[in-house]
């Protein structure tokens, strides 16, 4: 019976190979030789980003059942998420708390990239890339702030039109682009809402997929180590010698490393949801309550502290290089 | 695979009939994109342009000037011109009502002449104060410490049958003081 079964199986998942055509590159790349010493805990951020990307799509979209964008509702659907849909808070606080730790990751990955020497030839292009999806991932962190429409929210949002006000010449349009009118109102929270769910979120899929696609095919850096140089002339050949004569493939001998950091770091994600809850909203987003003190979520604080000491002239060139 | 069964054309061929089709479809196609593009970008700019042509701007009413103690400063609220079906709140605007004497008013912006935030008048030591990052402002608006590099923001007023009316309707930002349209701009300290 059991025999019958596996073999029914086999033939259902033929059935669709014939057609999808997909288990043979699935195979190649799961088979992918990688040097023997890259199966280590410091290669396991990027697997790890995109495990709290993938939590951030699933918690966002499970969000978007019940949160209005609409700036008279956005900040009362934000309450009854938190106070009367079962759970709705443990959900706010998820992709709350995963922002935080999508930004953190994508910073120790970083580091761990450029540390490692990962970003040289030929793999350039996949640092330049990932530096367009870190860009992307603050690009988030904004609009997702902006999308929890309290106090904050909207003198935050003040906050950028004046920075954006001051570049040259397109300021005053750029302001006006970006509010959707003359003022902060429903139109701002509108297409922050477009923004946040489908344009970054879009660019980002296809980034993270181009991103993938990369580093498959140009293979993991080898550990580096000190004197040996990356040469254009040879370092390809000599890589592909190493994948060959000290080379595991990727599943399993790497892999398993990625497999458990992404269930430690989705437990982290939980367990700091659990225990510190959702973040806000804080007081109802009425321009006329003056008594308040905005202040962005960690991300931007660094930039927000700065502002104060920066001469005002000096905020469009930090606009430029920053997108806060 | 599937191999298909139309022989491929002749490889020596410049521009083969095909070929020319092709470049004429994209031809098409690019031409379709430019008519398709300008309804977009008309569409995306219109907070820009509408800005522009009927301008943001009008007189909205703050209330009776009797309501304004000479020689004090008070907060008044008022709706912006403009209101879209989803507002909500954010329509509703504070700015400062200072009373010189008589019909001679100062209307300064809430916000911020540095970066937008709400700055709050404290009557015991004469200041407006920003909570962000520190912008102190004298009671007739000039700046008096901070980051700010100019005055608060102020807005041209009118006394019309005893109300006190401002010409509004924009956030005024840094880049774009539209309050001060008709005032003078406050020099740099």
């Amino acid at each position: 019976m059991r025999v019958i079964n596996m073999r029914g199986v086999k033939k259902i998942g033929e059935w669709f190979d014939h057609r999808l055509q997909l288990a043979a590159p699935i195979r190649e790349a799961a088979s992918h030789p990688v040097p023997r010493n890259t199966a280590s805990w410091f290669y396991v951020f990027g697997s790890a980003a995109l495990t709290v990307f993938c939590l951030q799509l699933v918690t966002g979209i499970l969000l978007a059942l019940i949160y209005v964008p609409s700036a008279g509702e956005a900040w009362s659907s934000l309450q009854a998420l938190n106070y009367q849909v079962a759970l709705g808070w443990f959900i706010r606080a998820m992709h709350g708390w995963g922002s935080n730790f999508m930004v953190a990751v994508v910073l120790i990955y970083m580091a761990q990239v450029f540390l490692f020497g990962a970003h040289k030839f030929p793999r350039e292009l996949t640092w330049i890339i990932g530096v367009f999806l870190l860009l992307m991932t603050l690009g988030m962190a904004f609009t997702g702030q902006v999308l929890r429409f309290d106090q904050d929210a909207y003198w935050g949002l003040g906050i950028g039109a004046s920075i954006a006000s001051r570049v040259p010449v397109i300021g005053p349009f750029a302001v006006k682009l970006m509010l959707g009118g003359p003022i902060i109102a429903g139109a701002t929270l509108s297409r922050f809402f477009a923004l946040h769910v489908f344009v970054i979120p879009g660019l980002l899929i296809g980034f993270v997929g181009l991103h993938v696609l990369m580093v498959l095919k140009l293979g993991i850096n080898e550990w580096p180590m000190p004197g040996r140089i990356v040469k254009r002339a040879t370092y390809e050949a000599e890589y592909h010698a190493l994948t060959k004569k000290d080379g595991a493939p990727f599943v399993p001998y790497a892999i398993w490393r990625d497999i458990f950091f992404a269930g430690f770091i989705i437990l982290a994600v939980a367990a700091c949801a659990f225990y510190f809850g959702p973040f806000g909203p804080t007081g109802q987003p009425d321009p006329t309550i003056i008594q308040t003190a905005p202040k962005p979520d960690y991300f931007f604080l660094w930039l927000y502290a700065l502002l104060s000491l920066l001469p005002p002239a000096q905020l469009s060139p930090l606009l430029l290089s920053q997108r806060p | 695979m599937l191999t298909n069964p139309v022989t491929a054309p002749p490889a020596d061929a410049s521009l083969s009939r095909r070929g020319f089709f092709m470049k004429l479809g994209i031809l098409f196609n690019g031409f379709a994109a430019i008519i398709l593009a300008l309804p977009v970008a008309r569409f995306l700019l219109s907070s820009i342009t509408r800005g522009r042509a009927n301008g943001y701007l009008s007189w909205v009413r703050l209330g009776d000037v009797a309501n304004f103690p000479e020689g004090e400063t008070r907060m008044a609220t008022f709706r912006n011109p403009l209101v879209m079906p989803t507002d909500g709140k954010t329509v509703d605007t504070a700015c400062w009502v200072r009373r010189i004497a008589g019909d001679q008013f100062q209307v300064f912006a809430i916000n911020c002449a540095h970066l937008g935030c709400p700055v709050r008048w404290f009557p015991q030591s004469g200041l407006f104060m920003c909570p962000c990052h520190g912008g102190a402002y004298y009671r007739d608006g000039a700046r008096a410490s901070g980051p700010p590099e100019r005055g608060l923001f102020e807005y041209p007023y009118k006394i019309e049958n005893g109300v006190l009316t401002i010409e509004a309707g924009q956030l005024p930002t840094p880049g774009d003081p539209v309050a001060s349209l008709t005032s003078e701009k406050p020099a740099c300290a």
